[in-house]
Order: structure tokens, then C-alpha cells, then sequence
């Protein structure tokens, strides 16, 4: 005879809708009601556009290397680094800005990596988190790693990090996953489902109907949310980092957002998206919804949003002076190539350095 | 016949392939509808459909397990690895099952892949983008790894790469992916694996390179051939194994080498080489033999990258040291 051992569930949440409306007969959370904190979080959304929207004139116009835009992702990105305390540790991938922000991340500094400068993994913010990580889902681990030392140090500190739909497939998500499940890792997994992994669709990653599901399947409590709703963004990300700092380990979170640029400035998504679909999704982007319920609630206004481009668009351009400045008045030398690759330098790479400095490179940078 | 980039050779030697052999199949992340991140499978998927053309999960482990097992019952599956930096995950497959597969089956079992990928500096690309780490592959007995440096190569090489009856490690140098045209025909002619070619002869001075070095190489033996310096230039294109007769019948011809590469010098497939060199030709040097690469450093963001990468000066300035020896 056959009977059901184990059976399973994954929750949508789901506070804000587009229209900016509450979503009723839900329990609200209470950051709904905290407007100051919720205008701050929006002015943190507004800044990351704004920025974003200039890195990607600065790519166009020579001024800066390929870079991965977070356009859409905003809510997500800022729930994530305002849910986390400074001794926390976050292990991104590479368009969080918003989340780095919040942390002390400068703007400059993410002009800088994107520029061609190791300076920028020297950022500003906590010490202690992770650098930006390209070879996809590796720092998943990294997290869970850093989770496992704070549970060995008995600190009541939280590891996070991001991985993309498209890294959900690497095993070294769900290695992270099995290890935190393992260990009762104080660790928090989000998936920010931005819909595509450069050209290759969700869809096409596996037919799950969700991805938090594979938390789930690792044994840890795992949800979707809504993850152009800051609202819900945030709120999960509190209960995950509450549980986790509580011994109570780790969790998954699947927020659900769009990737409304290209993947990176040097991909160009109209040879593999229906604009329509792009179309659509800017009516559910994460800004919107936010400014109409602020709006709503009488926190907000046009007065208020022109000052706050203006403020957006001074902060951002002294950002880019400061990157400008760094890189053409005070670059890196060619022995910047040499330093950091130990502590004590290796005689031979000493003679390449010496060598190297009599060989600078001509015209090119 | 048309004249053709690296790149587009890559995708004429894929559609010819697919076309003869209905086992070939392409197989990577982005590969399908997007024709691959630098276009390499543009068009393949519209031509031989998604059976063929494989847009796959984001997941290298999984791109290399399956082509071991694909290849062993009988196909010959040619995976794209979006950037030779993202081939590290790969490892496990590649050297514990794919270059040892028919030596553990005693030749029951067998491992026709390629693995293909962009590789190399030079495109101002982001973090972990522009390695060169052709010696890492290189130094697992059991796999072949092949670097071409021209159209016509890469066409030629590719065809012999996909019908080797053993794995491959194909790197693309994607600094050169369309830094010149040539006219390739669609001729299905392969070139020799495990072959040097000899790319300018010369009487006074060895230099042997691969990949997208090549370009600054000739450069050197052009700026070497106006201060009245023959140099003759290898392109080794098969680094693993390498093909040392024909670099030797050179070096004893010429009594000086110097070795280019934009990998990092220490254990580099420059060291082979050289040590190679020691062995069978030394009563012929007359000589020391330098290596020009890039550093044992961490590949630099864009920004220091010119000046990790050996340039013709650099070449020359070692060309002229080599040649103080009488
Ligand atoms: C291991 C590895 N393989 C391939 C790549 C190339 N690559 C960079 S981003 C990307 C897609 C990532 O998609 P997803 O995980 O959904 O994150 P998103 O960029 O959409 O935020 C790919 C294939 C890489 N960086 N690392
Ligand atoms: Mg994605």
C-alpha cells in the first residue's frame, strides 16, 4: 500500500501590487505602515536608477567597461541590504548595487571594478563581505562558508547571498543549500529571479514550477515572493535573517523581478526577447508601485520627486568625478599588478615586476 | 569564396561538421537563439534546429558530464564554454573520465569532445574574462588542446578537432576573433592536429608562439627583418602534444628561440618547450632560450591589461638579447 510520507508547499507572497495598491485580506506587515522608512528605501531605489542609468551612458561613451545593469531589480536588491546588520556578511554576485549601497558601498567603487580597476573589490562598506563574484553561484558557497565560521564562533551573525535563476542550475547552489541544511547554517539563499540568464529563459533552466522549491528539496524552509514589492521583499528577508541569527538556520527566498535592461552593456537582449514581454514587465517594475502607494498615503509628491532626481543626479555625477579622478589623475601603477599576490613577495615575481616597469604599454590603457 | 574572421570560421567549420555528421552536436549556455556570446553559433540553431544547436541550464559541470557521457555512446558532442575562465568547473570531467575514458576501458569506451572556448586578454572584458590558462589543459595526459591563430586554422583545426577520435580543448583567442579576414574555402579539408606551422621562415632566430601572440610576433620578426634579423615564426597551434620536430629542425637551423605566450611564465607551455629544447638541441643553441609571457599574476583588470600582455617590444628587446651570443 502506498501512503504519502512527505508532502510540500511553496508560499507566494505578495503585499504591494503593481498599482500600488495593498493587496487585501493578507496580513500587512508593519513596514507598510512605517512611511519614513519606506520613503528612505525609495530614495535608495531612485539613487540606484539614476546611477545605473549613468554607468550605462558612461559604457556607451568609452568611459567605462562592461557593465551589468540592476534596472528592475531595485526592490529586491534593497530589501536584501536593509534586512542585514554591518557584522553581517554579504556574498553578492554582480549587480546588487543597491544591497552594497545600503552597506556602505560607494558608487564610485562600483565605476571603478566595472572600469578596469581592482580598486573597486577594495570597497568601501564592511571588511568582511565578499568581493563582486563572476564565475556564477560560487559565492553561494563562500556564504555558507562564512556561516559556518560564525556558527563555529558562536557569533550571532548572518551570511546572505544572491544567486540568479540561471546559477540556480550550478551545483554550487545546491551544495550551499544541502551544507546549510546540514549544518543549521545561519544563511539566507535568494534567488533573484530576474526571468533570464543572458539569453537562455526560465523556462529553459528546468521545468520546476518554482525555484524555491529546490530549497525545499535540501530541507530548508523556502518561499517566493514578489520581489519588485518591497514590501514583501523585505519582510521575508526579516523573517530569514531573524531565523538565522536565532540558531534557527537557513532559508531560501525566490524573488520574482525582470531583468528590464540587457544582460551587461555588451549583450543586446532584441536578438532574443520579444519587446513585448519587456514592455509588460515595466508596468510591474518596482518603483512605480512604490511611488503610487507613497503618493497615496501623502508621503509623497511630485515637489518631492524632482528634488530627489536633482539630489540623485548631483550624488551621482560627484560619483563619477570621483571615478574619473581616480583613474586618470591617480591609476594604478604597474606594480599594483605585482602587490597582493602574497604577503611576501616571491623573489621571481620581484624580477617581473622590475622587468615589467621597463615595458609600460603604449597608447592603449 | 568569401572572405572570412576567426570567428566566422569557427561557425563554418561547425555547420560543415553538422552537416556531414549527424552525430555533432553544440552544446552551451547561450549558444542557441543568441548565436553565442561573441556569435561563434550564429545561425546554427535556424539551420540544423534545437535538437542539434543545445541552449543548456547555466551549468558547466553539467555541460562537461554530459558530453562525456553523450560521447561515449557515439556522439560527438562540441560544447561551448561561454569563457575559457568558466571552464575550471569542468575539471573533474574532463580529466577524470573524458582523457582517460578509452585508457580505463581499454579502448571499449572513448571520448570524442570538444570543448570549445574564447580565450585569452586583450578585449577589455570584465573580471575572470581574459585568462590564458592553455597549460592548465595541457598538462593532463589523455586530451589534446589546440589554439588556432588564423581563419584558415581555425576552420582547418576546428574540422580535425570535432573528427579526433579523442577529447580536445579548442581555445578560441578572441582578441583575434576578427582582427583579419582571409579567404577560407568551405572545403571540409582539415588540418593536421599535433603539427607546428611554420608562419615566415627565417635563418637567424626562432620565434614560437600560438594564438592571437601571433599577430605581435610578426610584428617582431617584421621590426627583426629591418634591423637585417631573419626570424623564422612557429605557430606551435597544438599545444598538447606538442609537435617538437619541426620546432627543433629550427632551432638547429637558426641556434636561437625565444618563446611567446600571453599565459603566466611559470609552468607555462613555454617551460615544455624550452626544457624540450635542452634535451635534444642544446649542441645547437647558441644561445640561451627566453620566454616572453605574461606574469605570475593575477590577470589584470582592463585597465593594466596591455601591460601584462608581451608586446613586439618586448619580443625584440628579447630577440636582441638572444642575439648578442655569437
Ligand atoms: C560559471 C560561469 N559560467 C558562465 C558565465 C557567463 N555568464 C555570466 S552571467 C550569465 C547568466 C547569469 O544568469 P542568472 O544567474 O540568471 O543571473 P542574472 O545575470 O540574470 O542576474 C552567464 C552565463 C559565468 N559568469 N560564470
Ligand atoms: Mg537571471
Amino acid at each position: 500500500m502506498a501512503s504519502t510520507i512527505a508532502s510540500f508547499k511553496v508560499d507566494y507572497y505578495q503585499y504591494l501590487d503593481p498599482d500600488g495598491r495593498l493587496v487585501e485580506g493578507s496580513q500587512i506587515p508593519a513596514l507598510a505602515r512605517d512611511m519614513k522608512e519606506l520613503v528612505s528605501l525609495y530614495r535608495l531605489m531612485t539613487l540606484t536608477r539614476v546611477f545605473d542609468k549613468k554607468a550605462v551612458a558612461l559604457q556607451r561613451t568609452g568611459k567605462l567597461g562592461t557593465y551589468a545593469s540592476s534596472l528592475g531589480h531595485e526592490a529586491a536588491h534593497v530589501a536584501i541590504g536593509s534586512a542585514m546588520r554591518e557584522e553581517d556578511c554579504f556574498a553578492p554576485m554582480y549587480r546588487e548595487y543597491a544591497a552594497q549601497f545600503y552597506r556602505g558601498v560607494k558608487m564610485s567603487d562600483v565605476l571603478l571594478y566595472w572600469g578596469g580597476d581592482e580598486r573597486g573589490n577594495d570597497f568601501s562598506g564592511p571588511k568582511h563581505d565578499f568581493p563582486w563574484c563572476v564565475p556564477i553561484a560560487t559565492q553561494c558557497l563562500h556564504a555558507a562558508g562564512a556561516a559556518m565560521a560564525y556558527k563555529l564562533y558562536k557569533q550571532p551573525r548572518v551570511a546572505v547571498t544572491v544567486v540568479g535563476d540561471g546559477g540556480s542550475s550550478k551545483g554550487d547552489f545546491l551544495e550551499a543549500i544541502n551544507a546549510a541544511s546540514a549544518w543549521k547554517l545561519p544563511l539566507v539563499l535568494v534567488i533573484v529571479n530576474n526571468q533570464w540568464a543572458i539569453s537562455v529563459p526560465r523556462s529553459k533552466q528546468n521545468t520546476a514550477k518554482t525555484l524555491a522549491q529546490k530549497g525545499i528539496a535540501g530541507g530548508l524552509p523556502s518561499i517566493q515572493v514578489d520581489g519588485n514589492d518591497l514590501i514583501a521583499a523585505r519582510w521575508a528577508m526579516d523573517k530569514a535573517v531573524a531565523a538565522a541569527r536565532e540558531g534557527r538556520g537557513a532559508s531560501v527566498i525566490e524573488m520574482m523581478t525582470y531583468r528590464l535592461s540587457d544582460h551587461t552593456t555588451a549583450d543586446d537582449a532584441r536578438r532574443y526577447r520579444p519587446q513585448g514581454e519587456v514592455d509588460s514587465a515595466w508596468n510591474k517594475e518596482p518603483l512605480l508601485r512604490m511611488r503610487k502607494y507613497l503618493m497615496d498615503q501623502g508621503f509623497w509628491d511630485e515637489v518631492k520627486e524632482e528634488e530627489l532626481l536633482d539630489e540623485c543626479a548631483e550624488r551621482v555625477q560627484a560619483a563619477v568625478e570621483d571615478y574619473q579622478h581616480a583613474v586618470s589623475n591617480d591609476p594604478q601603477s604597474i606594480d599594483s599588478m605585482f602587490e597582493y599576490m602574497f604577503k611576501n613577495m616571491p623573489h621571481h615575481i620581484e624580477e617581473q615586476r622590475e622587468y615589467a616597469k621597463q615595458f609600460p604599454a603604449e597608447g592603449d590603457h | 569564396m568569401a572572405e572570412i574572421t576567426l570567428v566566422e570560421a569557427v561557425t563554418m567549420a561547425l555547420a560543415h561538421e553538422m552537416e556531414q555528421d549527424p552525430t555533432v552536436v553544440v552544446f552551451g549556455e547561450d549558444v542557441g537563439v543568441n548565436g553565442g556570446v561573441f556569435r561563434a553559433t550564429a545561425g546554427l540553431q535556424k539551420q540544423f534546429g534545437d535538437e542539434r544547436v543545445i541552449d543548456t541550464p547555466l551549468a558547466e559541470v553539467m555541460i562537461a558530464g554530459m558530453c562525456v557521457g553523450m560521447a561515449a555512446q557515439g556522439m560527438k558532442p562540441v560544447a561551448e564554454a561561454q569563457f575559457e575562465g568558466f571552464m575550471y568547473p569542468m575539471v573533474d570531467h574532463l580529466v577524470n573520465h573524458a582523457a582517460r575514458l578509452r585508457h580505463r576501458t581499454r579502448g571499449r569506451l572513448t571520448c570524442p569532445m570538444v570543448v570549445r572556448a574564447p580565450w585569452g586578454g586583450g578585449i577589455h572584458a570584465p573580471e575572470h574574462h581574459s585568462d590564458s590558462n592553455e597549460a592548465t589543459w595541457a598538462h593532463f595526459p589523455g586530451m589534446r588542446t589546440v589554439i588556432p591563430s588564423s581563419p584558415s586554422r581555425a576552420y582547418g583545426l576546428l574540422l580535425a578537432a570535432i573528427r579526433d577520435p579523442d577529447p580536445v580543448v579548442f581555445l578560441e583567442p578572441k582578441r583575434i576573433y576578427r582582427w583579419q579576414k582571409e579567404t577560407v574555402e568551405d572545403s571540409g579539408e582539415e588540418l593536421p592536429l599535433d603539427v607546428c606551422f611554420v608562419l615566415r621562415d627565417g635563418t637567424d632566430i626562432t620565434l614560437v608562439t600560438w594564438g592571437a601572440m601571433v599577430k605581435e610576433t610578426m610584428e617582431a620578426a617584421q621590426a627583426l627583418a629591418e634591423q637585417g634579423i631573419s626570424a623564422e615564426v612557429i605557430d606551435v597551434a597544438t599545444v598538447a602534444p606538442i609537435d617538437m620536430d619541426t620546432i627543433i629542425e629550427s632551432v638547429e637551423k637558426t641556434g636561437r628561440c625565444v618563446i611567446v605566450h600571453e599565459a603566466p611564465k611559470h609552468c607555462g607551455v613555454g617551460a615544455e618547450i624550452a626544457a624540450s629544447l635542452a634535451d635534444n638541441a642544446i649542441w645547437h643553441l647558441k644561445a640561451p632560450i627566453k620566454r616572453v609571457t605574461g606574469y605570475d599574476t593575477v590577470m589584470p583588470l582592463y585597465r593594466n591589461e596591455m601591460n601584462y600582455m608581451p608586446s613586439c617590444k618586448r619580443i625584440v628587446h628579447a630577440a636582441e638579447q638572444v642575439l648578442r651570443f655569437e
